[in-house]
């Protein structure tokens, strides 16, 4: 016994150690910082080109990321073995072009730039109004199926009634956009709406090309804006359109959507105008998609940092030469240890029971994605309807798989119910629901129906309530934004909490609800 | 404050010597306890083939039922049976257990006075078998069971049920004891955070040393009304002797025995449990370890049950001991 515990420590040892040892490298030697505050935010972009190559010579070409916006390109890098790559300039645009002699089947190409949020003061104006005469051009020939009838007819009424009620091309513009949501109190743009419908006989527009045309019929230079949203951690989003009008020397970029002016904050053009994003030859069913991701690196050592980065021949310990999709998916996947550490201290320091190990884990993975609140409003809604229902189940007298597919289905249906009734509220947050993990939920249910029956309803809430609390306590420690700095930047510190969970499974002294439990026997 | 107060209760636990939840697990289960050795446990019908096996009295095993098609043939057997117990093999806390009290025409009377029809037990095993009384949902055995009457000398201590005793024994050595009977509280359950009463009982005489429901001394039965004080366990050296024999039969070092007393056959093996609850201490109000150590103290075991239980006996003697038996003087000799 005594040697199996020396064993035991002696492992835990050896793991903090190297987990240490490592993190404190990579601090002292490659400059991660150890604390999220000090350092400069950049942001790794990811193009995905995927398309069915057609068993011949393929060339796929890309437009790079016009300069200029607010955010400078630091460094880029491309993973597609089996081509050959080269960047050109094409028309005074940047592009960037992989080449096969012989490609077939599904093709992943990936290219990834890291970005840098440059200063705010100089992100206010695009600032390439003056240069770009030739653009103008390309914006000015941009050619869209006229409009007819009725329909001109609504068109010209609308440009003409906003023309009245705004003061300059710029507020007209925003104005017009706008207007086009006000479907009720404007039946001129509920008419032109109808264009964006599928189902239209006639030429079918989007809401981005419908804008342009307008604000092309009314006489201002127009361009469109693709590029991408810098939100953390999406995944395969499509490019965004914006919509640029010319007015006077500059110009304005405006939000599609609401008619907002200005850049949005976390928009990053890629290309502008007439520019074709994407071109294929030897390929069809192609397809664009972008994976944004930031992370924090010293300002300081910015440079460095790129610099070590480019060069393969230094070892690089982080999880940053993945893909950046599966960066992203181990953001939430190297949470998951902080989250069996609290499990472990809870049940074995505390002595709180849950239902199902890990399922807590799971539930404060789910409140990660809705935020804490709704979460667990959702969660003991769910339980508690699931719970009603496996009631009434029981009296059918269903054998086991039968009775929990039948609760799987329900607990679905709850989600379903809970969406759609939230979404007609106005409660945007549980849409989020989908994030539950139903399979789990259900057999939650499963399980405290059975205790419910065998030992009453108070232990549910026992069960139940330790669940939710232990839920509740990893998800406040999942998005500590110090764990999750750790956890990402230094993978190696789990092998410390390897290390304290081996531990744990050495302690063989009281629970703290057990000092209470025993009470009785040392007040007499 | 509060942190000064829980590390002093903490001590002062230590001091009595009781077991807790992680030390159980982690001290005794996971080293006393071959993994290997617990589905014998977990599953009433081989445990109780085991004790069969090794001549351990246990309730009359009159049927097991594997497949659909047996109940069938159960028919004619059924017709001749007045009296039985229904059971599902991997059951849990209790459920899928059917209760045949007597006899009326072609109906079967349940427990409970309400009639069933063969139809009625014959669906009763159809579920069992699909596995609707097993925790896991996996398909089961059901079993057939004589009924077991309970010794009317606890007739007086119980509310429904029947009262069952639990042994903790350790290495074979029966370590602590305890009757638990239930109240209208619990249902007519014999668990104790139910509110069943637990009764810890002195392992030299059988006789009761205090009783607790719901962690709390009581002195007598909440529905009864009767004084625990003169509650005593009667075939207690048969009772102890049984218990012990279990360790010889299943191999497992901690283990918890469960022993009802039936009118005619006496202590009767119902149930073998390879996780024990703590609860027992605070019924005895005495800690497990002082005694586990005792045993593991012991520099050669005994190797039969008699000698085990006589060891016992003495040295976790609550009250003194009344008697020594013969074979005492016999064990120190040698």
């Amino acid at each position: 016994m005594n040697s199996n515990k020396k064993q035991v420590l002696f492992v835990v040892m050896a793991l903090v150690v190297l987990g240490l040892s490592v993190a404190i490298y990579k601090n002292v030697s490659l400059g991660f910082p150890f604390f999220p505050g000090e350092s400069a935010l950049i942001w790794d972009v990811e193009a995905k080109v995927t398309f069915k190559a057609e068993d011949g010579p393929a060339m796929v070409s890309l437009a790079m990321p016009e300069p200029g916006g607010h955010y400078s390109i630091l460094d880029s890098t491309h993973a597609t073995p089996g081509y050959g790559f080269r960047s050109v300039e094409h028309d005074g645009v940047e592009r960037v072009e992989w080449t096969r002699r012989t490609a077939s089947g599904q093709q992943n190409l990936y290219y990834k730039i890291k970005v840098q949020d440059s200063l705010p003061e100089t992100a206010v104006s695009p600032g390439v109004g003056v240069s770009d005469d030739n653009e103008r051009v390309a914006g000015a020939t941009l050619y869209f199926p006229e409009l007819e009838g009725a329909y001109r007819v609504a068109a010209d009424n609308l440009i003409d009634t906003i023309r009245a009620q705004s003061s300059d091309d710029l507020s007209f513009a925003s104005l017009l956009i706008s207007s086009l949501n006000e479907t009720k109190s404007r039946p001129n743009a509920a008419f032109l709406n109808d264009l964006l419908s599928s189902h239209n006989s006639v030429t079918r527009y989007t809401r981005v090309d419908l804008i342009m045309k307008l604000l092309q019929d009314a006489g201002l230079p127009v361009r469109k804006v693709r590029g991408v949203m810098l939100e953390n951690s999406r995944r395969n989003q499509p490019l965004v359109d914006m919509v640029e009008v010319l007015t006077g020397k500059d110009w304005h970029m405006l939000n599609p959507q609401s008619g907002a002016e200005g850049m949005p904050k976390n928009f990053m053009p890629w290309q502008r105008g007439g520019v074709s994003l994407l071109d294929i030859t030897g390929g069809h069913n192609s397809r664009i998609t972008f994976s944004a991701l930031s992370r924090s690196v010293p300002v300081s050592e910015l440079a460095v940092t790129a610099a070590r980065h480019s060069r393969a021949a230094l070892v690089d310990f982080s999880l940053y030469s993945l893909p950046i999709e599966e960066q992203n998916a181990y953001r939430y996947i190297l949470l998951v240890p902080i989250g069996t550490l609290i499990v472990v201290l809870m049940r074995i320091l505390v002595g709180l029971k849950t239902s199902g190990t890990f399922m807590p884990v799971l539930i404060s993975l789910a409140f990660l994605q809705t935020r804490l609140l709704p979460g667990v409003v959702i969660f003991v809604s769910i339980v508690s309807i699931g719970l009603w229902i496996r009631f009434v189940l029981s009296r059918l007298n269903l054998l086991l798989v039968a009775r929990i597919s039948s609760v799987v289905i329900v607990v679905i249906g709850i989600m379903a119910g809970m969406s759609v009734l939230s979404y007609k509220m106005g409660i945007q947050q549980s849409m989020s629901v989908t994030f539950f993990p139903m399979i789990i939920l259900a057999w939650t249910i499963e399980r405290m129906s059975i205790l419910w029956e065998e030992e009453g309803p108070m232990d549910v809430l026992i069960s139940g309530g330790g669940s939710l609390l232990v839920a509740v306590l990893s998800y406040v420690a999942m998005t500590n934004r110090f764990i999750e700095h750790l956890t990402f930047n230094f993978p190696e510190l789990l092998l410390c909490v390897l290390g304290f969970t081996l531990l744990l499974g050495q302690y063989t002294g009281y629970r703290l609800l057990e000092l209470r439990r025993f009470r009785p026997m040392v007040e007499d | 404050m509060f942190l000064s107060s829980l590390f002093e209760r903490r001590r002062s636990l230590r001091d009595r010597g009781v077991l807790g939840m992680n030390q159980r697990n982690n001290a005794y289960i996971g080293r006393y306890n071959d993994r290997a050795k617990f589905p014998v446990v977990d599953n009433k019908v081989t445990s109780k083939k085991l004790a069969i096996e090794a001549g351990v009295a246990v309730p009359k095993l009159l049927h097991i039922i594997r497949t659909q098609y047996e109940i069938f043939a159960l028919r004619p057997e059924l017709e001749q049976l007045d009296e039985f117990v229904i059971k599902p093999a991997k059951g849990s806390g209790g459920k899928g257990i059917l209760v045949i009290t007597g006899r009326e025409g072609n109906e079967w009377v349940k427990a409970s006075g309400s009639r069933v029809t063969f139809d009625d037990i014959e669906r009763h095993i159809s579920n069992t078998l699909g596995g609707l009384y097993s925790l896991g949902g996996n398909s089961d055995i059901a079993m057939i069971e004589g009924l077991i009457k309970a010794d009317p000398v606890f007739n007086r201590f119980s509310f429904e049920g029947v009262p069952d005793i639990r042994t903790i024994v350790f290495q074979g050595y029966p370590v602590m004891a305890m009757m638990r009977l239930a109240t209208r509280s619990s249902d007519g359950k014999a668990n104790l955070h139910q509110g069943a009463v637990g009764v810890g009982l002195d392992l030299a005489t059988g006789k009761s040393l205090k009783a607790v429901q719901f962690d709390r001394q009581v002195n007598h039965h909440p529905d009864t009304g009767h004084s625990f004080a003169d509650l005593s366990i009667p075939h207690w050296r048969r009772l102890l002797e049984l218990s012990s024999a279990c360790f010889d039969m299943t191999g497992l070092g901690y283990l918890g025995v469960d022993i009802v007393l039936d009118r005619i056959h006496g202590p009767l093996i119902l149930e073998l449990n390879a996780r024990p609850g703590l609860a027992i201490q605070i019924a005895n109000g005495q800690g497990l370890l002082p005694r586990l150590k005792t045993i593991e103290g012991l520099p050669k075991t005994h190797a039969l049950a008699t000698e085990r239980v006589d060891y016992a006996q003495v040295t976790f003697s609550e009250h003194e001991p009344a008697w020594i038996p013969a074979q005492k003087s016999e064990l120190e000799t040698a």
